[in-house]
């Protein structure tokens, strides 16, 4: 099984022949991802690395048949609009790599998908794998690292950084515990499936069996895990490392990362709640492969 | 952040149909004598800061004379909130109150979408009145694109005692406040208080509008310099660093002071994060290490050497950091060399005087921690280089042993030379900056690394054997070279030292004279 893309999905890049774009298709081709086609205005017609491309996403629909998945490549101000054509044809999944797309685009984006009920991931995404299945966007950076890095197992990952996503995958492979899925949900407050939409999914996964979980302050995705656990909606154990205890309260981190607000989304806050809740929050990142691997028992 | 002036909110609410009091901004406490007689009767003299409940810290004051405003204003002219004087005040009218609410746009990220928050009492903090006076507080989550309706603005005063004429009008005020809202692209937008007047009219008494940072590009009109939330308003030094940023899409970089005024041996130190989660995580570790950051900085999202060579530059203009500690999450999926490059040349440049622990783990990381360690020998300061199988609390162990050892400021070795004229130049423009050769020099260069280490690979030999563009200088300056910086750092280290990259820092070096850092 393992969550949101398989050696099954079709998939769609939109923006496949720019530069970022071509480069990203080939990492998911190569890892097994099964890339169907490639949409860029205009560019119709041509293919890129055997990939037809189409003008319209739903022109790729009609000759390619429908998406499972597509992933979208271009600048952010464009975001929106590739994003609310792939949810118009009926993608059922949208992955916004771009960083640095307005939020009101973004709620934009969440009231097309809500209306369509499909999902999106981003935007500033690394996007999703399934280790040894596929990828959607760009974790691992190159298919020989994604598949040296990460090793097939029964824990889901998930973060709201990209590296730590990479680097939790990384380290708990290393460590002997395999992985289903990593997702990195994406760095901005607002997102398409955050990370409580996304553990419960690893709930209704039959092959995860523990959840690890990246948190960071600011915000109340890991309050909201707490609270699914609490009212035991997620009863699969969960591992987790919150960072940014040292950071200063009232200040934004990173373009995007971590604010915290009126004692809002605080380091402690997070690791109470999650605690309450019953999961294992470690106090040091590489306490986590440890913690992980007595969760499931290795 | 893209946080408004409160005379700039107060504008585009009168713009949009929403009623403020008449007002004039001044710098002096004469020309705040001169605008309260023009403006006539009572006035509020209101000082410019970032800062809640100003009333409490006397930023806030009540003068009904041309001398009482003077006064006002040269004592609110005088303070300072957060370590940065007051500079400006805003005169107004004075109005008469009947009642005092709070109305407030926000983007919530539970719900993803607007939600509009008033309260029939108002003044004090928001949160305050939410804590102590539940009731009186009313949310109403609405679609982004159709705005509230009028009949939903009235149920939601309603919800919170509020009838009548006043009900009516406060709703009005809140569908304006909600286009408003839409039209700068807020993430806030907060109106407290809103007041009924004697006589029922509604004006905005105050007005806090923070404008999504991303979304500033098309926001000419608003006139925004500096795209960033800091809580604090930019300082020369974080200015300099949003230029570098503004127009440079490649990558991210972001840097926010968190410290200053400490000297050596404070144990601060320079920190160079990237990606926002993993720049936490190496934050932790240095804090449970007993230091502290001068600085918060990412470079990630795959910045060109030449962000981060600036980026390094910039850290290294904060004077009295003991050390300087760079680390990510450990396992990029950018390709490390990169920022590997970029910190040679800028320690170099510096040159760098204090210990340096640097985390580059991910793809390329064998190349980067090579770059690190065998560039930076001729230093004279300890550079350290790990990757992704070093944990981040083991380099800033490393860090701390570094630092202890170093007691005295290191005599340094190479100081870059005074540039010479090239005898024989050959330049071109890269994206953000220019790479000049010396071909006499290049000529006696058995190396040739030049070529071979270009990332692009836009180089080639020329038949007397000196290293010109494979490609068209236009071709080049519009972003075929990528500036990974190979052909000056490879080269001072493995060649014969013919290949300079200049990477302008506009304002790097005034700053520098202005505050003694060298």
């Amino acid at each position: 099984m393992a969550i949101m893309v398989d050696e099954t999905a079709r998939v769609l890049v939109q923006g496949i022949t720019g530069r970022e774009g071509r480069a990203r298709a080939r990492l998911m081709s190569e890892y097994g991802t099964r890339l169907v086609a490639g949409c860029t205005p205009g560019r119709g017609g041509e293919t890129v690395d055997g990939v037809p491309v189409f003008d319209t996403v739903a022109e790729a629909t009609e000759a390619a048949g429908p998406f499972d998945a597509s992933v979208i490549y271009v600048p952010a101000p464009l975001v929106k609009d590739a994003a609310l054509e792939a949810i118009a044809a009926g993608v059922k999944l949208t992955v916004l790599v771009g960083d640095r797309v307005p939020t009101w685009d973004v709620l934009e984006i969440v009231r097309a998908a809500e209306r369509a009920g499909v999902d999106f991931v981003g935007p500033n995404t690394l996007g999703v794998l399934s280790v040894g299945r596929g990828v959607l966007g760009m974790i691992g950076g190159r298919a020989a690292s994604a598949r040296e890095w990460f090793k097939p197992g029964p824990v889901g990952v998930v973060s709201r950084s990209g590296g730590m996503t990479s680097s939790t995958g990384y380290y708990l492979s290393r460590a002997g515990v395999g992985l289903t899925t990593l997702v990195h949900v994406g760095g901005e407050s607002i997102v398409g499936l955050p990370m409580p939409a996304v553990v419960r999914r690893f709930q209704d996964d039959p092959e995860t069996r523990a959840i690890a979980l990246f948190g960071e302050i600011g915000g109340s995705q890991e309050e909201r895990i707490a609270e699914l656990m609490a009212a035991g909606e997620v009863t699969k154990p969960v591992v987790a490392y919150i960072g940014g205890r040292a950071a200063t309260s009232g200040v934004r981190f990173s373009h995007a990362g971590a604010i915290v607000e009126g004692g809002r989304g605080t380091h402690e806050g997070k690791v109470a709640a999650l605690r309450a809740a019953g999961a294992v929050v470690v106090d040091r990142f590489d306490e986590l492969p440890a913690a992980a691997a007595r969760m499931i028992g290795g | 952040m893209a946080r408004l002036a409160e005379h700039q909110g107060k504008s585009i609410l009168a713009a949009a149909g929403i009623a403020v009091p008449r007002g004039e901004r001044v710098r002096s406490a004469v020309e705040a004598g001169d605008a309260a007689d023009r403006i006539g009767g009572p006035v509020v003299v209101k000082g410019q800061a970032w800062t809640t409940s100003r009333a409490s810290q006397g930023l806030i004051r009540f003068a009904s004379s041309r001398a009482q405003a003077e006064e006002a204003a040269a004592a609110i002219l005088s303070t300072s909130v957060g370590g940065f004087a007051v500079t400006e005040v805003l005169l107004e009218e004075r109005l008469t109150i009947a009642t005092e609410h709070y109305a407030g746009v926000i983007l919530d990220d539970r719900r993803r979408c607007p939600v509009l928050l008033v309260s029939s009492r108002g003044g004090s903090g928001i949160e305050e009145i939410v804590r102590a006076h539940p009731e009186s507080v009313a949310e109403l989550p609405y679609d982004p694109v159709e705005g509230i309706p009028d009949h939903a603005a009235r149920e939601v005063w309603r919800r919170v005692g509020v009838r009548g004429v006043a009900q009516q009008r406060l709703g009005e005020a809140v569908v304006r406040l909600a286009r408003v809202a839409r039209a700068v692209e807020a993430r806030s937008a907060e109106i407290n208080p809103l007041v009924v007047l004697e006589g029922g009219r509604v004006a905005a008494l105050d007005c806090r509008i923070a404008v999504d940072d991303a979304a500033v590009f098309r926001h000419p009109e608003l006139g925004i310099d500096v795209a960033r939330e800091f809580g604090h308003p930019p300082t020369a030094l974080e200015r300099i660093a949003w230029e570098v940023e503004r127009d440079d899409y490649r990558g991210t970089f972001f840097f926010l002071q968190m410290r200053q005024g400490f000297g050596r041996g404070d144990r601060v130190v320079a920190f160079h994060g990237a990606g926002g989660g993993g720049s936490m995580m190496a934050m932790d570790a240095l804090q449970r290490r007993g230091f502290s950051v001068a600085n918060f900085c990412d470079t990630s999202g795959n910045p060109p050497a030449s962000k981060v060579y600036r980026a390094a530059r910039i850290l290294l203009s904060q004077p009295g950091v003991d050390g300087y500690f760079g680390s990510g999450s450990g396992v990029a999926s950018q390709e490390q060399f990169h920022s590997a490059r970029g910190l040679v040349k800028a320690f170099f440049e510096e040159p760098l005087e204090v210990p340096a622990v640097i985390r580059l783990g991910g793809n390329g990381e064998d190349k980067a921690i090579e770059i690190l360690h065998t560039f930076t020998a001729a230093l004279g300061v300890p550079v350290e280089c790990y990757g992704k199988d070093t944990p981040v609390d083991d380099c800033a162990a490393r860090l701390e042993t570094l630092v202890a050892r170093q007691t005295a400021r290191p005599t340094h070795g190479p100081r870059p030379a005074a540039r010479v004229s090239p005898a024989r130049p050959y330049a071109f423009a890269t994206p953000t900056g220019s790479i000049t050769f010396d071909h006499a020099v290049c000529a006696t260069c058995a190396s040739k690394v030049c070529v071979t280490a270009c990332v692009p690979q836009i180089l080639r030999l020329a038949d007397d054997g000196t290293p010109v563009l494979a490609v068209t200088a236009e071709e080049a300056a519009r972003g075929r070279c990528i500036e990974c910086l190979a052909c000056e750092v490879d080269c001072a280290a493995l060649g014969a030292g013919g290949g300079r990259i200049g990477l302008p820092i506009p304002g790097l070096d005034a700053y520098r004279g202005a505050t003694g850092a060298e």
